[in-house]
């Protein structure tokens, strides 16, 4: 499967990489070259086969008593923080 | 003989008798590590004083009379995705340098309840994607029996410190065979258990629907071990399973694998299969057959989809996961210019490796508008027709036989340049999780340049005790496991 670099693009964008001209290239080479090799698989018939997303059976939205339990402090969970304003994790500005 | 060439179960028995004490023990690994550590690149973080109050305290309980079991004095090497409060976790990422958990997974926190001694955190392929540790943003690990080749990967370190004797045993985790490769390469004894068998609180997350934590140990009873103690639901993760854990150390005792029926897979012995690795396997299953377990052919037909199928769930999921790291909360943050997009874009590109990179935009790639159906689904589909295969092989047997890798270590270097080759080791090991079974790697012999090469034995689910068995039964009848590599 050859991809293009417009497709390589829009791929880094929807996962917020920013890739240099260089890496663009690298990507599209290796991925066209990976992909190929998953393209075996189209080569299976599935019609009728229910898609497995957990190999043990788990419920996937178990639901336990609403009971109050000790959880990090503000201070723990902040303590990692890159900047903070109060109890607040600070980003830089999102409206232009 | 040095205290550091005994087995963890041997340990274990010679702490119980007080001829040791934990904070002997404790130097004699410290001490090793130092002598051997500059050469392996093993540990990322040594905790030398966490480390010997943790022993003092062990060699206190038993003074006063007191003991927390077998684990109870034990030095250990955690892989570095598990979380531990306090101490340094980088997951071998740039993009957590400097990170300090504010918690302790739940292996910790157990491992800890069972009185180990926590050395430090090892060395692994950035985010566990790999399969040489050379991803790793802090340099390979090297094999201790060959410092010019790979110890394998992702959980390269956990495997080299225990092979080298760092350790007495070490947690990993094993996505796509990130325990059982490394084993393998590295001369040592992994177990992966069933999906679902151990907790994954607390241990920083790659392809959820198919990661596992497990142990590393010189013999299959240091495993066991060493199982028994972090295995078992927890109310902190959904997918760990509410059963029962068998008492798997007491069932091992003069195990017999007499009337086993062991299934030999057709696709696992095929062009491309080291003739070295296959006649060593082919040694060891003859062995199990001599000591009373029936070999029986059996087919996994969709084996050869498994790689395939595995680079596109992995990657979706991990593509997901990996989100959580955008320079907000903890590590890296570029936030020199520009508004919060910018600083998401420059936190990425520069936090992550290449091979992390590849992997978020195969998995993006994947499950993009227009391509969802025709890579995500259709693999979820191919996963069914997989663990299919499985399930009607276990009607026939009771596990099966394979070798775990289709060749030994390879030279560091040799397979960075092309991923595609790189995930290709992974045929033998991947089917695993994408099953959800238990799976062990046991040393089975060495080529002729002194590279060990391993056997993998898989389960039905939740039968980590047969897997058990056979490792008990093999190991008392060969030394494989206990050969040490010459380090330093």
């Amino acid at each position: 499967m050859a991809l293009t670099n417009e497709q390589i693009e829009k791929v880094a964008k929807l996962a917020r990489l920013s890739l240099s001209p260089d890496e663009t290239e690298e990507f599209r080479q290796q991925l066209s070259t990976i992909l190929g090799y998953i393209e075996k698989m189209q080569a299976l018939d599935v019609e009728g086969i229910s898609p497995t997303a957990h190999a043990v059976e788990v419920d996937s939205t178990p639901l336990r008593e609403d009971v109050v339990a000790p959880s990090l402090s503000p201070e723990e969970a902040l303590a990692n923080a890159p900047a903070r304003s109060g109890n607040f994790f600070l980003v830089p500005r999102i409206i232009e | 003989m040095s205290v550091i060439e005994s087995s963890l179960a041997e340990l274990s028995r010679r702490l119980a008798a007080k001829e040791l004490s934990a904070v002997e023990v404790t130097q004699a690994s410290l001490d090793r590590i130092r002598a051997t550590d500059t050469k392996l690149n093993a540990f990322l973080h040594v905790d030398e004083a966490g480390a010997l109050a943790q022993a003092r305290a062990s060699d206190d309980r038993r003074a006063a009379g007191g003991s927390l079991g077998a684990l109870d004095g034990v030095p250990l090497g955690l892989k570095d995705n598990f979380l531990t409060k306090g101490i340094p976790t980088t997951c071998g990422s740039k993009i957590l340098e400097g990170f300090v958990p504010p918690f302790d997974s739940t292996h910790v926190t157990r491992l800890s309840e069972a009185g180990a001694v926590l050395l430090g955190k090892l060395n692994m392929d950035e985010f566990a994607m790999g399969s040489s540790n050379e991803t790793s943003a802090f340099g390979p690990c090297k094999n201790p029996w060959d410092p010019s080749r790979t110890p394998g990967g992702s959980s390269g370190g956990a495997a080299a410190a225990v092979a080298a004797r760092q350790c007495f045993g070490s947690l990993g985790t094993d996505t796509g065979g990130s325990i059982r490769q490394p084993a393998a390469f590295s001369g040592v004894t992994g177990l992966k258990p069933t999906y679902g068998r151990c907790s994954r609180y607390g241990v920083i997350a790659f392809a959820s629907s198919l990661d596992q934590v497990g142990p590393f140990g010189r013999t299959a009873e240091d495993c066991a071990i060493l199982l028994q103690a972090i295995a078992g639901k927890d109310p902190r993760d959904s997918t760990s399973l509410d059963a029962p854990v068998p008492d798997w150390v007491g069932g091992m005792a003069g195990a017999t694998i007499a009337g086993m029926r062991l299934g030999v897979p057709r696709e696992y012995f095929v062009e491309g299969l080291d003739p070295e690795v296959e006649k060593a396997v082919r040694e060891a299953m003859a062995l199990l057959e001599a000591q009373g377990a029936e070999l029986i052919p059996i087919d996994l037909p969709h084996t050869e989809y498994g790689i395939a199928t595995y680079y596109v769930i992995g990657p979706a999921e991990a593509s997901s996961n990996l989100s959580r790291f955008d320079g907000v909360r903890y590590g890296m943050s570029k936030r020199e210019e520009g508004g919060l997009r910018e600083m998401y874009f420059r936190t990425r590109a520069q936090g992550f490796g290449s091979e992390v990179k590849r992997r978020i935009m195969i998995g993006t790639f994947a499950l993009s508008s227009g391509y969802y159906d025709a890579y995500y689904i259709r693999a979820q589909k191919v996963r069914t027709l997989i663990k299919r295969d499985f399930d009607e092989a276990f009607r026939k047997v009771d596990a099966i036989v394979t070798p775990t890798t289709p060749g030994v270590a390879f030279e560091l270097g040799a397979r960075v340049a092309d991923p595609l080759q790189m995930y290709l080791a992974d045929v033998f090991t991947l089917a695993c999780n994408l099953a959800g079974l238990p799976g062990m790697s046991l040393p089975c012999g060495f080529t002729s340049a002194g590279l060990p090469i391993g056997m993998q034995i898989l389960g039905k689910p939740l039968d980590e005790a047969s897997l058990f068995r056979i490792g008990a039964a093999y190991q008392a009848a060969t030394d494989w496991h206990s050969r040490s590599p010459e380090v330093g």
